[in-house]
């Protein structure tokens, strides 16, 4: 794999339809670190994930203008075919959404088997048990890859959800709230999923819980907006341990220490 | 109820109002006419299956006494009827149901939502049409507009079975009739099955999407795998319509009684619901008693299918 590069937002403005719903996000986000957004809900700090991967595309009337950056490549190019950059920059939603007809095995290699790749069953079998282990659920199902993907806890939901998103090797992964449906202890186990796979992928995840965003980031960046109906802003981004301890804007200061909202 | 609301119900001194006595009148109004509402539903059942047995009971022990002669046999009445019925139904099943996914996957999933409404619209508009117009329709206009079609898959493809025989105009075939019910069923199965797949979850949609899958792949990963039982109890629905449609059927088959797989050609079938329209007024006595004994077994027919698809639907459906 070549050397990983950070993925770059130059001047991002994200609308819905008419209204302006992110304005003028310029960041650099690391590659291979973890990198959280926090912020008041409705700041925009999801819809700014989902432009990461054009998922926001989905929604009827979403568009963004702006460049994103990621492999030294354009993803809003007018050639850039979305479904190519979904399987480089994958995602994890806020509720895991396993496939529900489909097998824990067939859950895992869903995003593989897509688009008519063929793939021997001895190399399956093999990126199966990597993914699985890669999400720390090897061990929990491996007597039972035949069963229902939906048989799971939420948390082994969630992991499997994870390795799905890991199984087809993307250089991204974007976490939408993956824990906000979970309970602590699976939570932690997500969360120190989240310092292996660092390891590996370049991770943004969006969390309303600041002790998250503490414990699991590198860089954390604060997304607010200035009331309803107005665009929400990247304020500011830095270091975890500076925006927590020591951050230059007023704004984050009082986000943080529970000033408002 | 929070302990404020009971304090505020009874500022009363007497604590027992609380326990009050008898039920209210509406309550027990409403009550009855539901379960009576309820009740009536069976009981329309058993008087029409009890009809249908009773009276068919004459030909029953007509048969039995006449067994043996050779002019009056209850089964070798009744099997090419219910072979035309089955056969007419099923080639309509395998003509609408394709076509109907796809137009309900494109109103659910491909076409703008201006289109997609309008498109429901129209869809819902062709289920309203009576059956005597698809009659109409059918006999005058789209049987000659058939006779090409027929003579190319006889002349080419008659080496299969369906298309073999010595198709003569007019049309007035089994193959007609079925596209006829084809076109009437069409609306049900669309309909039912755009519902289903409205109602696949965003999450699972998004979840392929975030994949790297495109829609095509999305609606096959997901979509419909969701929809599958949805799409099952669709088809039994209309089924069912086909199976038990008079007019149109009366209208364009020219009748015939055997076995004949030729759809082609004319003359062969009839459906028990068209041979029960055509001979009814005119039928008494022991005819009539064969004829409802007829109508029993095509009862019969549509309780066994609704019962099949019932099972499929329970056992393939969405688990949660």
């Amino acid at each position: 794999m070549a050397a990983p590069q950070p993925i770059n937002i130059e001047d991002l403005d994200i609308y819905y339809s008419d209204f302006l719903a992110v304005e003028g996000v310029d960041v650099q986000i690391r590659p291979r670190s973890v990198t959280a957004l926090i912020g008041p809900s409705g700041c925009g700090k999801s819809t700014f994930l989902r432009t990461l991967n054009r998922m926001h595309e989905v929604i009827p009337g979403a568009y963004a203008k702006g460049r994103v950056e990621i492999n030294g490549e354009d993803i809003y190019d007018q050639k850039v075919d979305p479904v190519n950059v979904r399987r480089r920059v994958g995602m994890v939603f806020q509720k895991a959404n396993p496939f529900p007809t489909m097998s824990i095995r067939d859950n895992v290699l869903a995003g593989v088997k897509l688009n008519n790749r063929r793939i021997s069953r001895s190399a399956s079998e093999e990126l199966m048990e990597r993914a699985l282990k890669g999400a720390n659920l090897w061990n929990e199902v491996k007597d039972r890859l035949d069963k229902p993907g939906m048989g799971l806890s939420g948390g082994q939901q969630q992991r499997l959800c994870i390795a799905r998103t890991i199984a087809v090797q993307p250089d991204v992964v974007l976490m939408d709230e993956p824990c906000s449906a979970l309970d602590p202890i699976s939570t932690l186990a997500i969360e120190d999923l989240i310092h292996e796979l660092k390891q590996e992928y370049t991770i943004v995840i969006v969390t309303h819980n600041m002790q998250q965003a503490s414990r699991v980031s590198d860089r954390t960046g604060f997304f607010n907006i200035a009331g309803t109906g107005q665009p929400g802003h990247l304020i500011e981004v830095d270091d975890t341990d500076t925006i927590f301890t020591n951050p230059t804007n007023k704004q984050t200061e009082d986000y943080i220490s529970g000033r408002f909202g | 109820m929070s302990t404020a609301d009971i304090e505020s119900e009874s500022p009363a001194p007497p604590p027992a109002s609380m326990s009050t006595s008898g039920r209210r009148l509406g309550d027990s109004v409403f009550s009855y006419l539901s379960i009576g509402s309820g009740l009536l539903i069976f009981l329309t059942l058993a008087a029409v299956a009890v009809f249908l047995s009773t009276e068919s009971l004459p030909a029953i022990i007509a048969s039995q006494e006449f067994a043996g002669t050779a002019d009056f046999s209850l089964i070798e009445y009744t099997l090419p009827l219910v072979f035309g019925t089955v056969l007419a139904s099923a080639i309509a099943l395998l003509i609408a149901i394709p076509i109907s996914i796809g137009i309900a996957l494109f109103i659910s999933h491909f076409a703008p939502r201006r289109l997609s409404s309008t498109l429901g619209y129209l869809i819902d508009l062709l289920a309203a049409v009576p059956s005597v117009v698809y009659g109409l329709w059918g006999g005058i206009w789209l049987v000659p507009k058939l006779e090409p079609l027929y003579g190319l898959l006889n002349t080419y493809l008659g080496w299969i079975p369906l298309f073999a025989g010595e198709p003569t105009a007019p049309m007035r075939n089994l193959a007609s009739a079925s596209v006829v019910l084809a076109v009437m069923v069409l609306p049900i199965i669309t309909a039912v099955s755009r519902e289903v797949f409205l109602q696949t979850p965003r999450l699972q949609e998004e979840a392929a999407l975030a994949l790297g899958a495109t829609r095509w792949e999305t609606i096959r990963t997901v979509v419909l795998p969701f929809g599958r039982s949805g799409i099952v109890a669709a088809s039994m629905l209309g089924l069912g319509r086909a199976l038990g449609e008079t007019m149109a059927v009366l209208m364009i088959l020219a009748p015939g009684a055997t076995f004949s797989l030729h759809i082609l050609e004319v003359g062969r079938h009839n459906s028990i619901a068209a041979n029960i329209a055509s001979k009814s007024a005119e039928a008494s006595g022991v005819d009539m008693s064969l004829l409802i004994f007829t109508g029993l077994v095509l009862f019969v027919l549509t309780f066994l299918i609704n019962a099949i698809a019932r099972w499929i639907v329970a056992r393939s459906g969405p688990k949660s």
